[in-house]
């Protein structure tokens, strides 16, 4: 398949090797990886702090970007902004667009997935031949795991990957806390959220913590460095990507 | 709405379209006195409350799942609690008119009331025909939310709250903290600290055995019960179709309160009627289910007109709008009336569950309080107004609206109400860097420089490639956090370089070569099973 990657500007800025893991997977998996260079943002933050005027440039430009009838589907290693331009997008595009933009929103949306969505639901796979010999526990994100529905679509593909410990973690469908500018605004809320779920984390001797949304882990993963906890967060799509001929490639940069 | 609601604001003209009021500023209990953020952090300081909660809502949790996951059709359920409750929404001036031709012919009498001030009159003077000083109470939010109490003290009429959580609440000078545990901050040994305080002739060696503190205050309300001639409910529906009123409860002091006295005063927010009887099935399963996890509460009192003989003989009904038609004119907002006041939002907000329900300054605390407070009472353009930070009182994680019995969509309230307070608010600094954000995010030329820009924050990295502290308005996210540096190269650099396009076409070999060693990917469907 033609897939056209939306890195996210999170991924794209703070957490490349995120969206480098998700290219290189899709393309060990036989896929032509596409990326758009005009893409920039969803506009998560605007609608989420209540703006809906202000990111109508950026959904224009999303769906611009996208629309490509060439690519077969679109991607994305972040729950929180496939939910966005699925969900949130239309939102807008009815409120402050034109017709042109509402159907473009749509078409769009209905060919966007997460990560964990594409390759199960999309290319129908659960084993992606990866190698992690590593104790890991997997948070399930809120937007991944309520807004899009992905069930227990990250947990099969974890339980396929070669030499990995997955453990469960406690109350894992407990918010982290971050919540975008949630953790500016209510920070001390946000904080004491936090707490939890870096001690059920810590509870589990996991070494990694591993999410399908950057901002969910940098949320945990600042909170453990903080603490000096000694687990580290990794994305999913950076396990994935990993193999036996390139173990650390991923996942070492992102330390 | 044809009675409950006309204009009120003097700055309207001809041809502009009547906006239905919201509940005055300062009146009743939907406005606390301090911003969300701020209120938290008093309450987050409460290391007992944050105990209390925990162990509360986690059981409350853990027996909701239990009795909603046992019914086949629970999601039916859901959907039709949805749908019966959107129908009656819109049409209720229809519903509420023949509500009142039904209590009517039956022998009650109904009234109107516009606000909280209304209701608080109609009630008092109620009270004061009877000659009665005092009045005992069923549970109730609407008389919670108008703040009937306070209000009936101050006319020389003393309130008896006969829930024992409310009693506790009511005892102990506090404010109720959840819907339907309005108690649920406090632990038995305060409570036995507040009755050995607070009732008279209590037995001074009384311990803190839940059954023991029950019995005590059962005693106590025994004597309120068996004296007092008037009694003051809420409503949890109003049926159109027969006046029916129904009340559901727990502990039998509402059957009490609604057959032992001469005179019954039942006030009702507008949006509890529902059409048919008929409809109770429904919410009869979805109600004790989602709000105490139970299959079925104990006591269900339901109450038409007045019966001679038998039970109150003189029966009021107060209908209450106080800001009900300002939400019902919101084409989204709307659905938070379809609200049962069931409390599962509350139970399953990882917000309320650190800050309780003081923090949301207002009757209808936790989530659905979120989007109901600012509704009803407003969201002044004043910056300040702590209605204003409610919406925001949420990581949008969505766990209220898996649990909601009749389906409100909460996150999606949140983001139309944070929108809504933006709109209102105009010009502000947070809007001027959401528009120069977009400006920038808008343009892939401008977002790109941006990105180099960004990569400056590696200067002020540490040794180990991440930032501490950061001034504010970023202090309150980097005090317990770190924020690792941008990398040196962002993804779509990496991805435009030789070594990105190397990498990638060295990944579809590897792909290639492992499909032409072994099985292929996608032949593990039955490892799904």
């Amino acid at each position: 398949m033609r897939i056209g990657l939306f890195a996210t500007c999170l991924g794209d800025t703070l957490f490349p090797d995120a969206v480098r893991a998700t290219a290189l997977l899709l393309a060990r998996l036989g896929h032509e990886v596409v990326f758009p260079p005009e893409q920039t943002c969803c506009g998560q933050m605007h609608v989420n702090t209540g703006y809906q005027r202000e990111p109508v440039p950026l959904v224009r430009n999303f769906a611009e970007t996208f629309r490509d009838a060439s690519l077969d589907a679109v991607v994305m290693p972040s729950g929180s902004c496939a939910g966005s331009v699925r969900h949130q997008h239309g939102i807008v595009a009815e409120r402050y667009g034109d017709a042109a933009l509402r159907s473009a929103v749509a078409e769009v949306g209905a060919k966007t997935y997460e990560l964990s969505e594409l390759l199960v639901d999309v290319l129908g796979v659960t084993d992606v031949g990866a190698y992690f010999p590593h104790r890991v526990t997997y948070h399930p994100t809120c937007h991944s795991l309520r807004m899009l529905r992905v069930g227990d679509k990250p947990l099969r593909l974890l339980r396929a990957v070669e030499g990995i410990d997955l453990v469960e973690l406690e109350q894992a469908d407990s918010c982290c806390g971050f919540g975008g500018t949630f953790a500016l605004k209510n920070a001390g809320t946000s904080a004491a959220m936090l707490e939890d779920k870096m001690r059920h984390v810590r509870a589990t001797g996991a070494d990694v913590c591993t999410a399908g949304d950057s901002s969910c882990l940098m949320h945990i993963g600042g909170g453990l460095s903080r603490i000096k906890a000694g687990t580290r967060t990794l994305h999913l799509a950076q396990i994935l990507a990993a193999t036996r001929t390139a173990p650390h490639a991923l996942t070492e940069a992102a330390r | 709405m044809s009675r409950a609601g006309t204009p009120q604001s003097t700055n309207t003209f001809l041809g502009m379209p009547a906006r239905p009021p919201r509940v005055p500023y300062g009146e009743g209990n939907l406005r606390g006195e301090q911003a969300f953020p701020r209120a938290a952090a008093g309450e987050l300081r409460n290391e007992q409350l944050r105990r209390n909660l925990g162990r509360a809502t986690g059981t409350i949790r853990g027996k909701r799942i239990a009795v909603t996951a046992e019914l086949p059709d629970w999601e039916e359920l859901r959907d039709a609690g949805a749908a019966i409750k959107t129908d009656a929404l819109a049409r209720l001036p229809e519903l509420l008119e023949e509500l009142e031709r039904r209590v009517t012919e039956r022998g009650g009498t109904v009234h109107w009331a516009r606000d909280g001030a209304e209701a608080n009159e109609i009630v008092t003077r109620l009270v004061r025909a009877t000659g009665s000083d005092e009045v005992i109470k069923v549970k109730s939010m609407a008389t919670q939310e108008i703040g009937l109490n306070e209000h009936l003290e101050q006319a020389g009429i003393t309130p008896w709250e006969t829930d024992l959580a409310e009693l506790i609440v009511q005892l102990g000078h506090d404010r109720p903290s959840h819907i339907l545990v309005p108690a649920i901050h406090r632990n038995r040994d305060e409570i036995r600290e507040i009755f050995l305080r607070e009732i008279p002739g209590v037995d001074p060696g009384l311990d803190a055995v839940p059954e023991h503190l029950a019995a005590a205050a059962r005693a106590y309300l025994r004597e309120k019960f068996m004296t007092t001639r008037v009694a003051v409910s809420g409503a949890n529906f109003g049926i159109a179709e027969t006046g029916t009123l129904g009340v559901v409860e727990s502990e039998g002091n509402g059957r009490m309160c609604l057959t032992l006295p001469e005179t019954l005063i039942t006030v009702m927010g507008i949006e509890k009627v529902l059409p048919r009887h008929q409809d109770l099935e429904v919410f009869l399963q979805l109600l004790p289910r989602s709000s105490t996890g139970e299959r079925m509460n104990p006591y269900t009192s339901l109450w038409t007109g007045v019966t001679e003989g038998d039970g109150p003989q003189d029966f009021h009904l107060v209908l209450l709008d106080n800001g009900r038609t300002a939400a019902l004119a919101d084409s989204v907002g709307r659905q938070a009336l379809n609200c049962i006041r069931c409390s599962a939002c509350l139970n399953v907000c990882p917000v309320y569950e650190r800050v309780g329900g003081h923090a949301y300054g207002s009757t209808y605390p936790g989530p659905i309080g979120a989007v109901l407070t600012p509704q009803l009472a407003g969201m002044h353009a004043a910056a300040d107004d702590p209605n204003s930070s409610l919406p925001y009182a949420s990581t949008l994680c969505g766990a209220c609206y898996d649990a909601c019995p009749v389906k409100i969509d909460i996150p999606s309230l949140l983001v139309e109400l944070r929108h809504q307070k933006t709109e209102e608010t105009g010009r502000s600094a947070e809007r001027l860097a959401m528009r120069a954000a977009a400006a920038v995010m808008g343009r892939p030329r401008l977002w790109t420089a941006a990105q180099r820009t960004a990569r400056l924050g590696r200067a002020v990295a540490g040794r180990d490639g991440t930032i501490g502290r950061l001034p504010r308005p970023l202090s309150g996210w980097s005090d317990t956090r770190d924020t690792p540096a941008p990398p040196a190269q962002t993804f779509r650099d990496w991805f435009a370089s030789a070594e990105g396009a190397a990498a990638l076409r060295e990944a579809a070999r590897e792909g290639e070569r492992r499909s032409a060693d072994g099985p292929a990917h996608g032949d593990d469907q039955q490892e799904d099973q």
